[in-house]
């Protein structure tokens, strides 16, 4: 049944081209109800896994002679991270139900993109997931450069066709990502005795120094995906050009798509490659192993990110950064190895992509459609927050979450990261605090200066639209998702804990597990 | 894994349920008829009083432990459960914080400029008190912690004066700087022990237990623990150096949030004091011992020297608050001395730690009535507040003089007064143990009457302004309002017995706890 997420996404997709242009409430009502179908399959198959254990929907094969099938299976890792893909294509469409430009193609698109993510999260083949890789990353390229917006605020050298340039980056970024994971997966075909089960191989105990450079390979192709620094630069501006729903979808969920490759395929697959090397680099003693690179790099994430985010003008490109910050806290999660620091880790990617939803959806949808303005400049003399009692509400609950104040699921994850690092890297800890806490200054700034700075111009002569019903369904839709993982993480824990248990974690845990 | 409850009812719950369902009323009829707002949070609150009083009448003054526990599982693997309980120190912060938000709702009665929307951000923090005092589970107490920062931020930002908008966000950064490191703190705790409950830990931390875990597990970080623990309360409290944000917030908040800020937000930081650093982190205190008083000691003296310098009224009394949340500290800090085999000074210690639990309720009392005739005298006034603005109003408003008098009396500790029972205690308890912390600390009881007297003096006596001439003097109204509070200050000043009490056994059971 879960694997009718998949095709009933792309069959959305279809349903919705042949509706076509000329019909904008049904395209919008067709690709509504597939989210909802494919929410309702997550949903149950959510509530009806027990345990950790790995459950097959399908397995065909698909190119015997080359090892290469079609499976899918899910665990609890992946349901969680479905079920994240339920909830943002849901609020994703109800936040775009405005889009009147190409709408049909639009969704077309849009459906196609969820389809390939829900794909990703449910392959086990390494070669599947590589394709469903791909069918995600070409419809985030014709989303922002059709339906993109410019500002020039954001970037005064590119004046003209920013979207372009920002899906151009993205798809570029990305690609550059996927060579690497290809190379990955071609190399352990040829070692790993020509399979491309990801079953067979987390038991096929691979050669310690052929994990030692297929790791890093691996973790940094997926890692440009989920915002690890240095190679983040395409998500800001990618989020920023983006329309609303392709933002929320770009960091509710494609983001999660790297973060859940470095952790299903990097560290599933190659754990040895978390080992020391047996040389310091660098004559450092901190750094003597890929993970402690990583950590680094996802350290330097959280603070750079929350900085950046600390300056910017452009209240998109704040959301951008505060993403890069927040799936640093992904990243280091996974290099803490261990138990309480992984499930903090995908805890933060279900948060992060509810949290990160709500947030583009206020500023691009809520804000910028009816103000058309991103710049916290400008935004300050309109008094949104007496103009748009809601958005303010909604951002103000989303800001709390972002910086993690207990009762949202922000601080179940972050505070489970935290334990993590205390464990792996005490010295960590400190840094990663001040990042925490540059990230409640930079949403602070954000709030106060957008809706609380009114100057004395009274915007009153040109009313903003009204809030719409989609928009309160799709934010009360997040916002629930986020005080309901936050006041209730069991609903997650119980399926992540057992599955990072389960066999197929079996050489994390018994390598550098601590 | 069943959830237990002591007695029949979940008192403590339902403490913590009354006024977050009044804001949530408040907040539903905004819309439809928002002047019931006012009533109805008058009412809301009137009833956590009333369970408030209900409580600490049930609560058996004889008993060593929690009561009215309420254990229910929450995230047993991240051990989080929801623990409830209250000893002598949690029920009489209920109290106070159920007076202190009655008062400041009866201060705002007269106020038009604030809606539902106030009224239901006061009661969000009522009971945002509520849980803070009565969890006994890390994660559960952070949660309301936490919570109260948003209703305080929101009253100071909106309701507040010209400059709110940065002293509001002074406020939030630097609290949740110190809820940071607190957390970062607890988060190595729960690490090393595998437990987040307070009562947990303090038996840990009794047997040595802790020490060793925190060895094993963190290389013995254990002062830097107590410290970034220390930071989140010492932000609260405040204590110097940290205590920048207090007068430019107090100063910008209108006069009612003040009373809230000061006389129930402040005793959180001292709460952690007393519930967390001093029963989990007695060896780490003992050790800090020196510079904690050294902090405490300039926590007391140097505020009254600035409070002296003031010309903002409600700054004045902003710094005098510091400095008598100081001679908590000091109390609180003496306590954690280690004292060998001396048992005479456990005697000193628990008349120390009587004295901070005094000196919680009077000065919430005090503080709270203080911000209040600041209030009335600045709706009078027109928002004029300064030192020097005013002159000889004893002629123009006789009876707001009298009885602001006697709230200045008794914060400065006259005896009769309740200001007066808990220095004293504190001051001689502290004695034995800190010499000269005591003896440099007088300095500030000294300056605390000169500044106290100056306000008298510059703005109650001398010749009438005659720009004052004709300010109404409190109605019969306010007087009665003000009287049930100037009456409860008496009452604790001659009979301070009615609090030292019940807290008689928590306060026994803390000063046998810190003997090694």
């Amino acid at each position: 049944m879960l694997a009718w997420t998949i095709y009933l996404s792309f069959l959305g997709a279809l349903a919705v081209l042949i509706a076509g242009n000329k019909r904008p409430q049904a395209v919008r009502t067709i690709a509504l109800l597939t989210a909802l179908v494919g929410l309702a399959i997550s949903i149950s198959a959510f509530a009806q896994h027990r345990g950790g254990d790995l459950l097959t929907l399908t397995r065909l094969r698909w190119i015997p002679q080359l090892g290469i099938e079609y499976h899918l299976a899910a665990d609890g890792i992946s349901l969680v991270l479905v079920l994240l893909t339920g909830i943002a294509a849901t609020a994703g469409i109800l936040f775009s139900w405005n889009i009147a430009y190409r709408t049909a193609e639009f969704f077309a698109f849009y459906l196609a993109l969820i389809g390939g993510v829900y794909g990703v999260f449910l392959s086990f083949d390494l070669l599947l997931l590589f394709v469903f890789y791909e069918i995600a990353i070409i419809p985030k390229y014709f989303l922002i450069a059709i339906w993109g917006s410019s500002s020039r605020s954001a970037h005064p050298g590119h004046a003209g066709s920013l979207r372009e340039y920002a899906a151009m980056k993205l798809a570029l970024y990305s690609f550059a990502g996927s060579g690497l994971v290809l190379a990955g997966i071609l190399a352990v075909w040829v070692v790993g005795g020509h399979t491309t089960s990801m079953e067979v191989l987390s038991h096929a105990s691979l050669p310690v120094h052929f994990q030692m450079w297929a790791f890093p390979l691996v973790f940094v192709g997926f890692g440009v995906l989920a915002g690890m620094w240095p190679f983040h630069t395409w998500a800001p501006g990618g989020h920023a050009a983006a329309p609303t729903g392709a933002s929320m979808l770009l960091a509710g969920v494609v983001m999660k798509l790297g973060a859940y490759g470095c952790l299903r395929v990097a560290m599933m697959l190659f754990p040895r490659g978390l080992d020391p090397w047996g040389f310091h680099l660098l004559g450092l003693g901190m750094i003597s192993s890929w993970r402690d690179v990583f950590a680094l790099l996802a350290l330097i994430g959280i603070v750079y990110g929350a900085s950046v985010a600390l300056v910017q003008r452009d209240f998109k490109l704040v959301v951008g950064y505060s993403s890069v910050s927040h799936m640093g806290f992904v990243l280091l999660g996974l290099m803490t190895l261990n138990q309480i620091g992984l499930d903090g880790a995908v805890f933060q990617m279900f948060s992060h992509g509810v949290i990160a939803g709500l947030l583009f959806a206020v500023v691009g949808r809520m804000v910028y459609e009816r103000t058309h303005t991103r710049d916290l400049n400008e935004l300050g003399p309109l008094r949104l927050g007496r103009a748009m009692p809601f958005a303010m509400v909604v951002f103000v609950l989303a800001a709390m979450a972002s910086i993690g104040l207990p009762g949202f699921s922000g601080f179940i994850a972050e505070f489970q990261i935290l334990i993590g690092v205390w464990r792996s890297f005490p010295w960590m800890v400190s840094v990663a605090g001040f990042g925490i806490l540059v990230g409640v200054a930079f949403a602070w700034r954000a709030l106060t200066k957008a809706f609380f700075s009114g100057g004395t111009s009274s915007s009153s002569e040109h009313p903003l639209p009204p809030t719409t019903l989609p928009e309160y369904l799709g934010a009360l839709l997040l916002l629930g998702t986020t005080i309901a993982a936050g006041l209730c993480p069991r609903l997650m824990t119980n399926l992540i804990l057992p599955s990072l248990n389960s066999p197929l974690f079996e050489g994390l845990r018994t390598g550098a597990w601590r | 894994m069943n959830g237990v409850t002591s007695g029949v009812l979940p008192w403590l719950t339902l403490l913590t349920l009354i006024p977050l369902a009044g804001a949530l009323l408040v907040l539903m009829l905004a819309r439809w008829c928002p002047s019931a707002a006012r009533a109805l949070a008058v009412v809301f609150s009137v009833a956590a009083l009333i369970l408030a009083f209900a409580i600490w009448r049930r609560f058996d003054s004889n008993a060593m432990f929690m009561q009215f526990q309420e254990w229910h599982a929450w995230v047993p693997s991240l051990g989080m459960s929801y623990h409830l309980g209250v000893d002598g120190l949690g029920v009489l912060m209920l109290v106070l914080s159920a007076i202190v938000v009655l008062m400041s709702l009866a201060a705002s009665w007269a106020n038009c400029r604030q809606g539902p929307v106030y009224f239901a951000l006061v009661l969000l923090l009522e009971a945002g008190l509520f849980g803070t005092f009565t969890a006994l589970n890390f994660v559960h107490w952070f949660f309301f912690w936490e919570l109260i920062l948003i209703p305080a931020f929101f009253l100071v930002r909106f309701w507040g004066g010209p400059e709110s908008a940065r002293a509001s966000t002074q406020f939030f950064i630097y609290t949740m700087v110190g809820s940071v490191a607190l957390m970062l703190s607890f988060l190595a705790i729960f690490l090393a022990t595998g437990s987040f409950d307070f009562i947990e830990l303090a038996g840990l931390a009794r047997g040595g237990e802790l020490a060793t875990a925190l060895a094993q597990h963190l290389h013995g970080s254990g002062m830097v623990l107590f410290w970034a623990a220390f930071l989140g309360f010492a932000v609260k409290t405040p204590v110097l150096p940290f205590h920048t944000w207090l007068p430019a917030t107090y100063a910008e908040a209108p006069g009612e949030t003040t009373m809230l800020l000061t006389g129930a937000m402040s005793k959180m930081g001292i709460y952690g004091f007393l519930r967390i650093l001093l029963p989990i982190f007695p060896a780490q205190m003992h050790r800090a011992l020196t510079p904690l008083l050294w902090l405490a000691v300039a926590s007391i003296v140097l505020p009254a020297f600035a409070a002296w310098a003031q010309t903002d009224l409600k700054r004045t009394f902003a710094y005098s608050s510091i400095n008598h949340l100081g001679y908590c500290v000091l109390g609180v800090c003496v306590a954690a001395k280690m004292m060998g085999a001396d048992a005479s000074l456990a005697t000193e210690k628990a008349a120390a730690l009587t004295g901070v639990l005094l000196q919680i309720f009077s000065h919430g009392l005090t503080a709270a009535a203080l911000f209040w005739f600041l209030a009335v005298l600045e709706r009078r006034s027109g928002g004029i507040r300064g030192l020097n603005d005013f002159g000889g109003l004893r002629k123009a408003v006789p009876v707001f003089t009298g009885l602001m008098g006697i709230a200045i009396f008794c914060s400065l500790g006259l005896p009769g007064l309740s200001g007066f029972p808990g220095e004293f205690l504190i001051l001689k308890g502290a004695f034995p143990l800190a010499p000269w912390a005591v003896s440099l600390s007088l300095l500030g009881l000294l300056m605390t009457a000169v500044f106290l007297l100056n306000v008298i003096q510059k703005v109650f006596s001398g010749p009438l302004n005659p720009r004052w001439a004709s300010m109404p003097d409190l109605t019969a109204r306010e007087v009665w309002l003000f009287l049930p509070a100037l009456a409860l200050m008496l009452l604790l000043g001659l009979y301070p017995q009615f609090i030292a009490g019940p807290v008689h056994m928590t306060v026994m059971q803390w000063a046998g706890q810190v003997r090694f």
